[in-house]
């Protein structure tokens, strides 16, 4: 029996491969993870990081092995469910993924649109999580125009802005300095401490030591369990 | 759906150039096949208005007397499509023939005989005015015994009906290949702007946008490029219209009755406009959003 009889539990591994043709980005890894949970997914550069976030978000499918989240076995959803599976994150991509044509808000305002949002909440909801990553005076700036820094901040809100029980952050902090880096931690700490999941991918150690949390290491595709590398 | 016709509408705008020539090209291909419903529906009423003028001429044998020709005439009436029988004797035919002739009325003067045959004047039932119809009737007629001659004008204008024909099938041929080249415009059409908003497309869906929040916006970009298109072919055909029917006399003099196409008629061309719209959008979300 897999399927959700552990109740907090909200993300659950069971042997899973990932290959890319022949490259094998994860092997054999088994997972749990908890509601309310604070998780960093630490590891050098190249070891799958990016890769685990994606199969959980079914930016991937799994090469072998099952993934359940939240009740739903990813390799049994269906089409027309992938969208209801999504609205479950918020998600923070290491490239950011932001549309370069659309404005700071529109980029924050779309998973709200997504979801079928009034546009008089739309308005106040963005601005007010805009003020809180610090780039409420970039409003009507193209990502394009934006520093790094900024643009992760953006990438950060529009993770944010929908309310969802898991947030998945790749590399949040990648480009930014110390006190920025601490006002995204404080924004992932304060969606935690309301109720919600968080799953950290970094290799920035001075992160994981402010934040404190369960921490998974990986290497070469290779979950190492709690050790430091 | 404020929101789909809000990113619709920016689309549009985003892309307008390419959004300009779908709906030139839309309006070009209605123009074409509604010009061809016009000239159709209008050549028709005129076929149709000569053809309830068609009229047997049913020329008597020169040695019939004029005390025969109640029998011939009630049995004319018995002819199954007869509406009604004339008879036109050869001093009011030939009285006829000099009033159309007015200026030449001298070649008339110089006969000193009467040339014509007395005839009957036979006109037909609605329901009977059409080619075969009327050709069965003549013959009944001819094989009378007392009628030498049976003559109507419906050999040309049957000649015309096959050529007319050919005609409307062309139409209908025309028709179908502008259709094609429409939806395939609009399908072209929405391919590049799926193609250049890939990038948008893949961000909506990671943060958990539906298809038909995805798609909605293309539906209704389409649609409106089919309804302008639509739209503006209509109207430049009526203002062509409206400009030649103003400059020729004899649409003036109310020779031919010439109109447009009647209201029901246009609104369909639009709403066949917009379908097309709607078709190429969901050929082409069909082939290339794949999800
Ligand atoms: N789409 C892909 N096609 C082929 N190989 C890939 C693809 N994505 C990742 N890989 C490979 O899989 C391995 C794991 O990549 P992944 O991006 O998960 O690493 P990571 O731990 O996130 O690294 P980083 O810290 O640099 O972000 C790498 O060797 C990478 O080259
Ligand atoms: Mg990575």
């Amino acid at each position: 029996m897999i399927e959700g009889k552990d109740k907090s539990s909200i993300i659950q591994m069971f042997h899973v491969h990932k290959y890319y043709g022949s490259k094998k980005a994860l092997v054999d890894i088994s997972l749990n993870i908890s509601k309310n949970d604070f998780l960093f997914i630490s590891g050098p550069s190249g070891a799958g990081k990016s890769t685990l976030l994606k199969l959980i978000y079914l930016g991937e499918p799994v090469s072998e092995g099952q993934v359940l989240v939240d009740g739903m076995n990813l390799s049994r959803i269906s089409r027309k469910r992938i969208p209801l599976l999504r609205r479950k994150f918020g998600i923070i991509f290491q490239d950011y993924k932001l549309i370069s044509t659309k404005t700071v808000f529109d980029n924050v305002a779309l998973v709200l649109e997504a979801s079928g949002k009034k546009r008089k909440f739309i308005e106040k909801k963005v601005r007010s999580v805009l003020r809180t990553v610090g780039i409420e005076q970039r409003i009507n700036a193209l990502p394009p125009s934006l520093s790094g820094g900024e643009q992760q901040r953006v990438a950060v809100a529009r993770a944010v802005v929908g309310v969802p029980k898991i947030i998945l952050a790749d590399e949040p902090t990648g480009s930014l300095d110390s006190d920025s880096a601490d006002i995204i931690l404080n924004l992932l700490k304060g969606f935690h401490t309301q109720g919600g999941t968080v799953i950290v991918a970094t290799h920035d150690k001075e992160l994981i030591r402010k934040a404190g949390g369960r921490i998974l290491y990986l290497k070469q595709g290779r979950l190492l369990g709690p050790t430091p590398i | 759906m404020a929101t789909y016709y809000h990113r619709a509408v920016q689309d549009i705008k985003d892309n307008g150039f390419l959004s300009a020539v779908t709906i030139i090209t839309i309006a070009l291909s209605i123009l074409i096949v509604s010009a061809f419903a016009l000239f159709f529906t209008n050549a028709n009423n005129v076929m149709n208005y000569w053809g309830k003028g068609v009229k047997i001429m049913a020329y008597l044998k020169p040695e019939i007397s004029q005390k025969n020709l109640p029998d011939i005439k009630r049995k004319i009436q018995g002819i199954y499509g007869i509406q009604d029988v004339n008879f036109i004797s050869k001093e009011e035919a030939f009285k006829r023939l000099k009033e159309q002739m007015k200026r030449q009325s001298s070649i008339l003067m110089n006969l000193n005989e009467n040339p014509l045959p007395d005839a009957f004047e036979i006109s037909i039932i609605e329901s009977s005015q059409h080619g075969e119809k009327i050709e069965e009737i003549a013959t009944k007629i001819e094989s009378l015994p007392s009628i030498e001659d049976v003559e109507y004008g419906q050999k040309w204008l049957e000649r015309f009906t096959n050529i007319f024909d050919l005609f409307r099938l062309a139409g209908y041929a025309m028709g179908g290949i502008f259709f094609m080249a429409a939806v395939f415009i609009v399908a072209s059409t929405i391919r590049l702007v799926i193609y250049t908003r890939r990038e948008e497309i893949e961000i909506m869906r990671l943060v958990g946008a539906s298809e038909k929040f995805i798609r909605g916006p293309f539906y209704i970009e389409s649609i409106i490029q089919g309804t302008l298109g639509g739209i503006i072919g209509i109207a430049v055909l009526f203002i062509t219209f409206k400009l030649i029917a103003s400059n020729v006399d004899s649409f003036k003099h109310g020779l031919f009755n010439i109109c447009f196409l009647s209201p029901e008629f246009y609104f369909g061309i639009i709403l066949g406009s917009m379908f097309v719209g709607w078709l190429g959008c969901y050929i082409s979300l069909k082939q290339f959003l794949k999800a």
